[in-house]
């Protein structure tokens, strides 16, 4: 079935070119981003964005009165999609200024232009004229920029996969997981998670570290949910495998489990990150997650990955307003019936026509024209979620 | 002989039906990478997505797939049988 000469595409042939970023950083989109600080700060941000062409706004319900750990994680996410090298320029635009600032001070870090608008003193009117002549100054910026070639060793990629079936842990997971390890071999960063979905192959992960040290760090956000499903009251026999991965096939927790991990391939854990907290070496590393599709590529996005795969069985449509999402599916009724949706067709590994290496060149394939520009599916349908991970509630 | 069998790893001793199977057919199963791993005669359908059992597994036997335990025989298993939730049980927690 492999032909004689064949040789797997190595991802120090891949032609990539992207933005160099003033941190050294290189993204894949140029974006010029309008970021409100809080939920009652959308409508301004939606206002410039209007006015102004080639800005997106990031509306979202959270930003007032959190507190503590899940005030912390909602900064990060804000700061880190304005940090996200696929962003040129951002605008924040909150209803206070010192949280503004605070948005505003943490992108400044990298770099880039920045700009911070408070809409109290002002109202929204007038906010929305001050901020949209920055935000057409950042467009003619941002527009003036040039690709460049850069190599692999800069890339910062992530993973997540979604309403997962049989053919998630017998094809796309696998294609994912063989790409992987062609990339972490060739000095990419690559970041997967999913805490609440690797439980019953949580050993798999653990001995992938590289250190003790990585080890303990994994075992315990792992140990920590578990702890938060047994403060619920929750039993995860109950509920894993669901009574539709069931229908399909899957069996025991322990097989959902690996299927999800067939994601990481072969790879060794170099890293345990927080969520949203941006890798600082290359190769792969864990981020505690939700599994929650949108939740999760935001964290990946706020983390600073310039894209991501995103295997799927029976055919989600996530995408996300920065990273564009590379959809891969196995499943023949899902990539029949949703084509529009699929980026990367792998029934050819159900059929028996290609391996796992023929498919996993297949995937690189896309990845190197998404890198390049070309639109996912995701991009050209506008799934442009944006979802914020809330650890509780707020005061 | 027609291969409809996938298998993670070539010792897995279950691999996944890639069409619906009928009972009495004749198959060959295959890894992801391509190595060939012989033949399974159905002793039951199995549906595109199920386990069918490579081997034959007394009761209480661990279940390799993925190349390790995912799970342990709740009876006993013969070739070609459909392996889902009537004869494999989780380990996780007590069978």
């Amino acid at each position: 079935m492999t032909p004689a000469n064949y040789t797997p595409f190595k991802p120090e042939a891949m032609k990539l070119t992207g933005y160099r970023r003033p941190d050294g950083r290189f993204g894949i989109r140029n974006h010029v981003i309008i970021l409100p600080v809080d939920d009652i700060s959308n409508a301004a941000a939606n206002g410039v964005a209007a006015l102004i062409k080639g800005t997106m706004s990031l509306p979202h319900p959270y930003g007032r009165l959190q507190f503590g750990e899940d005030l912390e994680l909602t900064f990060r996410t804000l700061a880190g999609m304005g940090r996200n090298p696929n962003v040129a320029a951002a605008v924040v635009i909150g209803i206070e200024p010192k949280w503004t600032q605070r948005i505003v001070d943490e992108i400044a870090k990298t770099g880039k232009p920045v700009a911070g608008y408070s809409i109290e003193r002002y109202g929204d009117l007038k906010t929305i004229e001050m901020a949209a002549r920055k935000a057409m100054e950042f467009v003619q910026y941002a527009t003036e920029l040039p690709r460049e070639p850069f190599s692999i060793q800069q890339l910062c990629m992530s993973t997540k996969c979604g309403e997962s079936d049989t053919t998630s842990g017998l094809a796309a997971n696998p294609t994912v997981g063989r790409v992987f390890e062609r990339l972490s071999a060739s000095g990419a960063t690559l970041i997967f998670g999913e805490t609440t979905e690797v439980t019953g192959g949580e050993d798999v992960i653990a001995d992938a570290c590289v250190t003790p040290e990585v080890r303990a760090e994994f075992m315990k956000f792992f140990n920590d949910y578990q702890d938060l499903v047994k403060s619920k009251g929750v039993d995860l026999l109950g509920s894993q495998p669901t009574e539709g991965n069931i229908r399909g096939g899957l069996t025991t927790i322990e097989e959902k489990a690996m299927g999800n991990i067939q994601k990481m391939g072969r790879c060794k854990v170099v890293g345990v990150l927080d969520m949203a907290i941006e890798p600082q070496k290359p190769g792969l590393h864990f981020m505690d997650s939700s599994s929650a599709a949108a939740e999760m590529v935001t964290l990946c996005a706020a983390a600073g990955s310039v894209v991501h795969y995103f295997p799927t069985g029976q055919g989600n449509v996530i995408g996300n307003p920065i990273v564009p999402v590379i959809k891969l599916s196995g499943n023949p009724l899902t990539v029949a019936t949703m084509s529009e949706h699929i980026d990367v067709d792998l029934t050819g590994l159900l059929r028996i026509e290609i391996n796992l290496d023929q498919a996993a060149d297949k995937a690189m394939q896309v990845l190197e024209h998404t890198i390049n520009g070309r639109f996912t599916a995701a991009e050209a349908l506008r799934h442009d979620e944006f979802v914020l991970t809330k650890l509780y509630e707020s005061a | 002989m027609a291969h409809a069998i996938l298998l993670h790893e070539p010792t897995d001793d279950v691999g996944v039906a890639v069409r619906d199977l009928k009972v009495g057919e004749e198959v060959g199963a295959v890894t992801l990478d391509g190595e060939l791993v012989g033949a399974v005669k159905l002793v039951n359908d199995v549906p595109l997505g199920h386990k069918v059992a490579m081997r034959e597994m007394a009761q209480g036997k661990k279940v390799i797939e993925y190349g390790r335990p995912i799970g342990g025989a709740s009876q006993a298993i013969v070739k070609g049988a459909h392996v889902h939730t009537h004869n494999l049980k989780t380990l996780r927690w007590a069978l």
